[in-house]
């Protein structure tokens, strides 16, 4: 097992209450695996606390990277949102906490 | 028509730093400064300030900004293009003015207006996020429309030499400068999509040059102290080549690019700007010199029919207080003071959320499983229509100190009145863009 942190980076997003985490492996080789191991069913599940809606991925082979997009994922949002981090901005580093 | 142009940014949000604006006026060679300043909930918030004085309402570091970049842009023959109008390009435009005159220089200002759509809502028009009416979600405070190139594009026909508009898509900021230089059509929609993509990879400044990516362990980025901003050589093909200026910090690679490139990306295959419907996926990335990258691909089909348009409203006042424990027993003592403080609060503030700094403030508890901090500090906030009420919370968390754990420490408190923002769309007809020329 190894955290997605040692194979790959991510850059947290948002737009209203929609939660927004590319995914871009160190190297472009480990593409197919993380494609392979990363989908959306199981990055719903590892942010199954944070992510009150769905989960959809965009496969992007041309930039060797993926993108998920998250609703219902930032406690309403920056401006009402509660949370410490109302953008979410640090939500990429709990994505590549996940486990494959 | 030209071949190239430059185009800098040398600002990606509203409290950016100064200096790399600064820095890439006067030594990028740019054509063309843009600063890009102002996010959905800045321009309620500016909306607000206008309210109480109409001569206020442009971005609030518009002076401090502006100031020192006046004779950088005049001597270098660099136009400016900003959004720092925020809720009132007008009284922004004078302000520059006032500036230039100031300092015995001589310009010419373009306000862009016709974003601010507030004075014909209704407020029955239907949200985006949650289908209800706007005007069920508080009382309504600002609605700005999401302007493209075609508001930018008869202040750059001008010959202004800063143009200042209130609510526009970010990436146009960029495009416009494109259009008029190159003599591109706004509906050949590959070359918007093109033009966009090189807008949105600089719109956010230092988020391309190592900012908001650095990490010394995995992604380690040099002298972010002196992080440089970045500027694109576009050329009339739309292609594009990323570089920043020699001897500022930060790094310009494909791995930053691919970052930004899918930041706030709801959908890389179709990124809706009022311009064109932008297709992100076909983009390639290519590291040509040490921090020089270039950009090829990427394209467009057609343009939305309306325009998004965001509403700012009242909702309400956000109290918080916070204090820290640490040694022995931190997590613990803090654990004790959250459940006093629920059990103190929660009969009269609803929406309350309460958090310990140090394990679950940032993300779901369960990520931080076999973590133990040496310190952590209790966070209590909670969303209240009145102000006393929001008082109280940071009031019972400072009282933590003598009616609380032991060693409680560092208590701070304070409130906001918050704007909370959402969005709507508008038959485009309805929006009259319009220009409006000031000078020395």
């Amino acid at each position: 097992m190894k955290k997605l942190a040692e194979i790959a980076h991510s850059r947290a997003g948002d737009k209203g209450n929609i939660l927004v985490l590319s995914l871009i492996p160190f190297d472009p080789s480990d593409f197919e695996m993380l494609v392979n191991k990363v989908t959306a069913e199981s990055v719903k599940e590892h942010l199954k606390n944070q992510v009150k809606g769905t989960v959809t991925r965009y496969v992007l082979p041309d930039l060797k990277a993926m993108q998920f997009t998250c609703t219902d994922a930032l406690a309403g949002g920056v401006t009402t949102s509660l949370s410490l981090d109302a953008h979410g901005k640090s939500l990429s580093y709990a994505l590549l906490e996940m486990e494959i | 028509m030209r071949e190239k142009i430059r185009i800098g940014c040398g600002a990606g949000f509203s409290g950016d730093r100064i200096e790399p604006a600064l820095i890439l006026t006067e030594k990028g060679n740019l054509d063309y400064l843009v600063l890009e300043c102002l996010a959905e909930r800045t321009i309620a918030l500016a909306q607000k300030r206008k309210l109480q004085n109409p001569d206020l309402g442009y971005d609030v570091l518009l002076e401090k900004r502006i100031s020192g970049l006046l004779p950088l842009l005049v001597k270098n023959k660099t136009r400016l293009v900003t959004n720092m109008g925020a809720a009132n390009p007008i009284a922004g435009a004078k302000k520059i003015i006032e500036l230039a005159k100031e300092q015995g220089l001589d310009v010419k200002v373009a306000a862009v207006i016709g974003d601010d759509v507030f004075s014909f809502f209704t407020g029955k028009e239907i949200s985006i996020e949650n289908e209800r009416p706007i005007d069920s979600y508080g009382k309504l405070v600002s609605a700005n429309a999401y302007l493209g190139v075609e508001a930018i594009l008869p202040a750059l026909a001008s010959d202004a030499d800063i143009i200042l508009t209130g609510r526009v898509a970010d990436p146009s900021l960029f495009l416009a400068p494109m259009i008029h230089e190159f003599g591109w059509e706004v509906d050949d929609f590959e070359k918007m999509g093109k033009g966009t993509v090189l807008g949105h990879l600089l719109e956010c400044a230092g988020q391309i040059t190592g900012g908001y990516f650095a990490d010394p362990i995995s992604k380690p980025i040099p002298d972010m102290d002196i992080l440089g901003h970045p500027f694109v050589d576009i050329f009339s093909d739309g292609q594009g080549f990323i570089s920043k200026v020699e001897g500022t910090g930060g790094a310009i690679t494909v791995q930053t690019a691919k970052e930004q490139l899918l930041y706030e990306v709801l959908d890389p295959f179709h990124y809706y700007t009022p311009d064109v419907i932008a297709d992100f996926s076909t983009v390639k990335i290519e590291e040509i010199s040490k921090n020089q990258i270039q950009i090829k691909g990427g394209g467009g089909s057609s343009k939305p029919e309306t325009y998004k348009v965001s509403v700012g409203y009242e909702a309400g006042f956000r109290g918080t207080g916070e204090i820290s424990y640490a040694g022995a027993h931190a997590v613990e003592r803090g654990e004790l003071a959250a459940e006093i403080m629920s059990l103190r609060l929660k009969d009269k503030i609803e929406n309350l959320k309460i958090d310990l700094i140090g394990m679950n403030s940032l993300h779901p508890a369960e990520l931080a499983q076999n973590s133990q901090p040496y310190e952590v500090r209790l966070r209590v906030t909670g969303m209240c229509d009145s102000l006393p009420l929001a008082q109280e919370i940071g009031e019972e968390v400072e009282a933590l100190y003598t009616n609380g754990p032991a060693g409680g420490g560092g208590a701070r408190k304070y409130v906001e009145q918050v704007v909370g923002v959402i969005s709507t769309l508008l038959e485009r007809d309805q929006v009259k863009p319009g220009i409006q020329l000031f000078s020395t």
